[in-house]
């Protein structure tokens, strides 16, 4: 079966070595491995961009091959944040509790402990009462489960509200981002029981592993990282060839006709919807660990609109092309907003990149839809000779989200 | 004759005009049936009701020998019932390969596991080619079915149907854009479905109808104007004047 993915995809190897040769690189380049020639920061930087192509990855699925242009991945993404940051910080805190009140005359009793956990986790929103939520705070494993069960029920509920009623195109990418934005506003107030717009924080401590430097940690963060990404690619690879690949193309081309071949279209629709939420939720349990805090500012609809942004740079209805445009926007954004692109002085006005770069970034997007919509990945087509068809500006089939004259290939 | 299906008293209105008027319409299990009617006569729209896309305000449609009503069943459920549909205009997936398109409508599993699992089985290869020999295809089993010619893509599309194996067929102006030679071929792949089932077939191009050589179901503003053989029909006056005189 391995080998019928590889035979009937050379990218798939190609980028699976490609992916295996970074990491070999930057496990070398690392602190962590003496030559210190990567600092540890940006290993970090590296790692979460690996997890940002994964939400890339789950984007295109839904987009580029499904049709449904989502503008709410990134709440999915969020949430799986959330779900690892409770146990966390959770247990980070109990840890620091535990060590203080070793040293008190009494030892202290459960209920104490708890409630002392409640005050240091609380304490910054004017309560130390642990909300309903986290009741199981204290369990890896089923914190870990609702990584993905969270998200996944989540787009379960939406999807089912939204495919059943037929909502559409625009229409559905604009409830997604109320979707999104109302999860936002939720997590902004002090008592929706994860610290309103703190968030959580010193997620970058993992309990357990004190002695562990940071140097090291990113280090597996980072292959944790990569190899999320390179099975999230082996499962999108599997999802988007054979029938299943061919059914969710054509709903993304011409929904009507896959109607009425008796395909229940709504159905696939969810599937896909749920199963690339819980990608994002993965993605985005593996990303903020390693950025350290998470707060409600991450899941406003804006880094949605910027997912589908990056796919559509990189090319959508090409896997590779979600990962490149991921890794490349992302990584020339934190370059320009960091503060480390030099300034251009205009004489009247010098131009600062970080109040710039936005405007930059909205006009690449622009132009790349209006005069490359292959994106970044149809430079790999100049190189394997792939054209597109000449259709006269016809799209490829009626629907809303339906593949382009020049986004299809001969 | 053992009745496939039945429509009855059905109709509908967009803004205020009825487009389908008090219609009843029923076709045996293996018979070819022709519909002409001038433009706008509600053809489509028939054809509409009966895969589900439009509800009729009033009137009952019954499917098959339990007596079904198909009224209220989604498109995806009528399609799997048996009553396979062929569009005015060519509808393919023009973005995938000639074989994919008909896996994708071969009778099997619809369901997205059994897709998701789902592997070509030597059969199913042999019937894929079994139909694209059927439709003039089987050389362009790689080819993308976009880059067909308008006609290979009615074929196609055809041919698709036939896969779904249906036991009515819906069939929409097949023969539009095609080569005179084309159409004879068209022609003798839907007599030989509608000896093993229902054929309907939809069409302005009395040559055409004539060699189908069936009964014919003229309609005009909605509603059944006339039936029979198609010399019957065409010596009748009111159809002379709505349609054949002008
Ligand atoms: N969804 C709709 N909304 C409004 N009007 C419609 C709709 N569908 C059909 N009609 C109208 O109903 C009438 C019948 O249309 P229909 O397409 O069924 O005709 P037809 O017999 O197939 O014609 P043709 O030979 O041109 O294909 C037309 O006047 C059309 O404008
Ligand atoms: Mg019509």
């Amino acid at each position: 079966m391995q080998n019928t993915i590889f035979a009937r995809n050379p990218s798939v190897l190609i980028f699976l070595s490609l992916l295996g040769l970074f990491t070999l690189l930057v496990t070398l380049g690392a602190e962590a491995s003496g030559t210190g020639i990567i600092s540890t920061s940006f290993v970090k930087t590296l790692g979460k961009t690996l997890c940002l192509c994964l939400a890339a990855l789950a984007m295109d699925l839904v987009w580029g091959y499904c049709g449904i242009l989502s503008l709410g991945h990134f709440a999915f993404f969020g949430l799986g944040g959330y779900m690892i940051g409770m146990w966390l910080m959770y247990e980070r805190t109990r840890d620091i509790v535990a060590g203080a009140l070793a040293d008190a005359p009494i030892p202290p009793t459960t209920q104490e402990i708890t409630d002392a956990i409640g005050t240091q986790i609380f304490g910054v929103v004017g309560s130390n009462e642990f909300p309903l939520i986290w009741s199981f705070a204290d369990s890896l494993i089923l914190q870990l489960a609702m990584v993905v069960l969270v998200p996944g029920a989540l787009a379960l509920v939406f999807g089912w509200l939204a495919f059943r009623s037929r909502v559409t195109g625009v229409y559905l990418s604009i409830l997604t981002q109320a979707m999104t934005l109302a999860l936002a506003l939720y997590l902004f107030q002090n008592d929706s029981g994860l610290r309103g717009n703190n968030g959580l924080s010193g997620l970058q401590n993992i309990p357990g592993l004190d002695a562990v430097p940071q140097s090291v940690l990113s280090v597996w963060f980072f292959w944790a990282s990569a190899l999320a990404l390179a099975l999230g690619y082996l499962l999108a690879v599997f999802i988007t060839q054979g029938k299943f690949g061919s059914v969710i193309r054509g709903i993304r081309d011409d929904e009507a006709r896959v109607r009425f071949l008796g395909y229940p279209v709504e159905v696939y629709k969810l599937v896909i919807f749920a199963v690339t939420a819980c990608i994002a939720g993965i993605a985005g349990a593996l990303y903020y660990p390693q950025a350290g805090i998470i707060n409600p500012a991450e899941v406003a609809p804006i880094a949605s609109i910027y997912l589908a942004v990056w796919v559509a740079i990189g090319g959508r209805g090409r896997l590779y092309g979600a990962v490149i445009g991921a890794a490349f926007v992302s990584l020339v954004s934190s370059w320009f907003t960091g503060g480390q692109a030099p300034d251009v002085p205009l004489g009247f006005y010098t131009l600062k990149w970080v109040d710039w770069w936005l405007v930059l970034l909205g006009l690449s997007f622009v132009l790349v839809t209006l005069f490359a919509p292959k994106g970044l990945g149809g430079l790999v087509d100049l190189w394997s000779n792939r054209k597109s068809p000449n259709r006269h500006g016809a799209d490829l089939g009626p629907s809303a989200g339906a593949l382009r004259e020049q986004e299809a290939s001969e | 004759m053992n009745t496939l299906l039945e429509v009855s008293g059905v109709s509908i209105s967009f803004d205020g005009f009825k487009a389908i008027n008090n219609l009843t319409f029923a076709i045996g299990a293996a018979e070819m049936r022709a519909i002409i009617g001038p433009n706008g006569a509600g053809k489509t729209t028939f054809m509409d009701i009966v895969t589900g896309k439009t509800k009729p305000d009033e009137g009952r449609v019954i499917w098959g020998e339990k007596g079904q009503s198909l009224l209220g069943l989604s498109e995806a459920r009528i399609a799997r019932e048996g009553i396979g549909r062929k569009f005015q205009k060519p509808t393919v997936f023009e973005d995938q390969s000639v074989q994919d398109n008909l896996l994708m409508a071969l009778k099997n599993k619809r369901g997205p596991f059994s897709v998701l699992f789902y592997r070509p089985s030597a059969a199913d290869l042999e019937r894929v080619e079994e139909l694209a020999t059927t439709i003039g295809l089987n050389e362009q089993l790689a080819r993308k079915s976009g880059e067909l010619s308008h006609g290979q893509k009615q074929w196609l599309e055809i041919g698709m149907l036939l896969a779904q194996e249906p036991r009515l067929l819906l069939v929409d102006e097949p023969a539009a854009g095609m080569t005179p030679q084309e159409r004879e071929h068209t022609t003798a792949i839907l007599v030989e479905a509608a000896k093993t089932r229902a054929v309907v077939v939809v069409e302005h191009d009395m040559e055409f109808v004539r060699r189908l050589d069936c009964r014919v179901t003229v309609l005009h503003e909605g509603s059944v104007l006339a039936e029979g053989s198609l010399d019957h029909v065409t010596k009748n006056p009111d159809v002379i004047d709505v349609y054949l005189g002008r």
